[in-house]
């Protein structure tokens, strides 16, 4: 894909170059954050464009409320602070005065899944791609490495509604090089392999890759698809799947409730069934812990990935 | 430039054919909020029809001044309003509530023309305002903003956030109306959950806070005038008010919260506001 693995950016980075970016481009681009600019990159924006940069303060409803503000009046709001704050501390505020109305605002969360690592459980966010899913007129994007976060803000500022961006702490391998085109609602599909496929997204798909390789050396030819948007769902991407490998992997550092299992669960049902075992969190809170420490604990990382795509395959008739 | 007799004569009777208009409503829906929506009925008249800037026939100008409703329920005073300042018909009022309508239970931006923001779920208009406001401030643009709150919403945390941010952004474009008529579902709002001292809550918070019988018109346009005066700091009027003004078959009655008249209490309700006849 001509992306460089040996490099690592984070995607909250990404994100803070993106935003820089957008505001060079745009004048209607504002920015709020609660007390996280720092932490969220969003303080590289507020040093750029400080008239245009507004901290909220430990606030995250009233955030909200202001963005959705900002976008009656016109302008482009984004806001930030971590995932487990702007999904669940403010989830209703998302919902009445950002959804409902359908409004242009975009919610773009750091710190997700458990890559906010020793904070420990209250503030590592395993549900939030669920409950964000889960809103009427809402996008979900969750991007694997940083030209895919360059590219999914630009989208994302481009297109007209609500839409929750979820971006991590740590570096990830960069993946995608100049020749990746991001689109909103279009899965990417590494390889087609004809044994299994593994649907990924966010931190994952590295993982994802690894196991692939991992698996080729044992015989198993399996395929890697870039699920970054997982709202709306690339439908026809999971079918062709489904048809080509007879079975389904997914993988997410999140809850396998509600999430891109889940998602991929409710296409694979109705449109092309296939055995399916999810790799993610399975219905705990987070804990402290490193990283890496952290990836083995909640079996996520890439051996992991591997066994369950041996099982998916021994579930195959 | 002060309000003339005459002016503040004609508000009153603006204010006494809308909450006609409220009741008729209500009474053909069978559903919704009467008592909120006629304590806050001069309020609204005053702001549609003395102070703020708005073209009805393109709800977009960009000139316009901004009404947030915070306190969604009383949406039949807002759609009545609308309905007197054209940008709906009278006869769209009848259809309140019903399926397929634009005149949903609580406003609904994306079809009712005027409707700024979607409210219904309380505590959320204020920060709403504040973001309209500050878009207005970084653009240096003169629009004012209003919003009217509910005493009972007070209770919202989120109030209390936005309070604060408006006073530490100074957004002096900015004022928010407290429709202090004492009431909530379930009981007085003292009994229920206390907010008082409103007025000294809200300067603590760094707000300019005026304090007017929300039933007066002379004092309430008097206040909005000298709330866009006011520099540096937005500004609360706090209005007194009585629930289910109008009539003395909702005045005061927490039971009208969320209940509508029947034919004869409409009968007597509109006698009350001289009315002769039902019109349905």
């Amino acid at each position: 894909m001509g992306g460089n693995v040996t490099q690592k950016v984070a995607t909250r980075d990404a994100y803070g170059d993106a935003l820089v970016n957008l505001g060079k481009k745009r004048t209607d681009v504002v920015v709020l954050d609660a007390d996280l600019s720092g932490s969220t990159k969003t303080a590289k924006f507020a040093k750029a464009f400080p008239d245009r940069f507004f901290n909220m303060g430990i606030a995250e409803q009233d955030m909200m409320g202001t963005a959705a503000g900002f976008a009656v009046a016109g302008k482009l709001p984004f806001v930030s602070t971590f995932a487990v704050f702007a999904t669940g501390r403010a989830w209703e505020q998302v919902r009445q005065s950002i959804c409902y109305p359908n409004l242009n605002v975009k919610v773009v969360a750091s710190h997700s899944g458990i890559s906010v690592g020793e904070d420990g459980g209250s503030h590592q966010s395993v549900e939030d791609i669920a409950v964000m899913r889960v809103i009427p007129h809402m996008t979900v994007i969750v991007p694997a490495d940083g030209p895919e976060t360059l590219q999914a803000i630009e989208a994302v500022a481009e297109y007209d509604g609500p839409c929750y961006v979820r971006v991590g702490r740590n570096k990830v391998p960069t993946l995608f090089g100049e020749d990746y085109t991001f689109k909103i609602g279009k899965a990417h599909v590494f390889n087609e392999g004809k044994d299994a496929a593994i649907i990924a997204t966010g931190l994952m798909v590295a993982e994802a890759l690894k196991a692939r390789d991992q698996l080729k050396m044992e015989g198993i030819d399996a395929s890697v698809i870039n699920m970054s948007t997982i709202k709306p769902l690339d439908v026809e991407a999971v079918v062709a799947a489904s048809r080509r490998c007879g079975a389904i992997v997914t993988a997410e550092e999140h809850s396998i409730i509600g999430g891109l299992g889940g998602a991929v669960a409710e296409a694979l049902s109705e449109a092309a069934p296939a055995p399916l075992v999810r790799v993610g969190i399975k219905d705990k809170f987070g804990t402290s812990g490193d990283f890496d420490g952290l990836m083995k604990h909640y079996e996520l990382s890439a051996e992991f990935i591997v066994a369950a795509v041996k099982e998916a395959i021994k579930k195959k008739r | 430039m002060a309000v003339t007799q005459d002016q503040l004569k004609t508000l009153a009777d603006k204010a006494r054919r809308i909450r006609i208009d409220v009741l008729k409503m209500l009474n053909g829906s069978g559903s919704g909020h009467t008592g909120g929506s006629l304590s806050a009925a001069d309020l609204a008249t005053a702001l549609y029809f003395y102070k703020m800037k708005y073209d009805a026939k393109k709800p977009d100008w960009k000139e316009r001044d901004y009404f947030i409703l915070s306190k969604g329920h009383a949406a039949p005073l807002l759609y009545t309003v609308l309905a007197h300042a054209g940008f709906i018909e009278h006869a769209e009022l009848c259809t309140l509530r019903k399926l397929g309508s634009r005149l949903q239970g609580h406003p609904d931006s994306k079809c009712m023309p005027g409707v700024e923001i979607s409210t219904g779920s309380l505590g959320q208009g204020l920060s709403v305002a504040n973001g309209i406001a500050l878009a207005h401030k970084i653009d240096k643009a003169p629009n004012r903003v209003y919003a009217l709150l509910g005493d009972g919403e007070l209770q919202e945390g989120q109030v209390w956030e936005a309070a604060m941010s408006a006073a530490h952004y100074k957004l002096d474009n900015l004022c928010a109306l407290i429709d202090n008529n004492g009431l909530q579902i379930d009981g007085p709002v003292d009994r229920v959950m206390g907010v008082e001292p409103i007025a000294a809550k809200w300067r603590a918070f760094g707000w300019e806070v005026l304090e007017i019988d929300g039933h007066d018109m002379a004092k309430i346009v008097t206040a909005l005038d000298m709330a866009e005066t006011v520099k540096r700091k937005p500004t609360a009027i706090i209005c007194r008010t009585v629930k289910g003004k109008g009539s003395s078959v909702f005045e005061g009655k927490v039971e009208f919260h969320g209940t509508t008249p029947s034919k004869e209490e409409l009968e007597i309700a509109l006698k009350e506001l001289s009315e002769e006849t039902v019109c349905r």
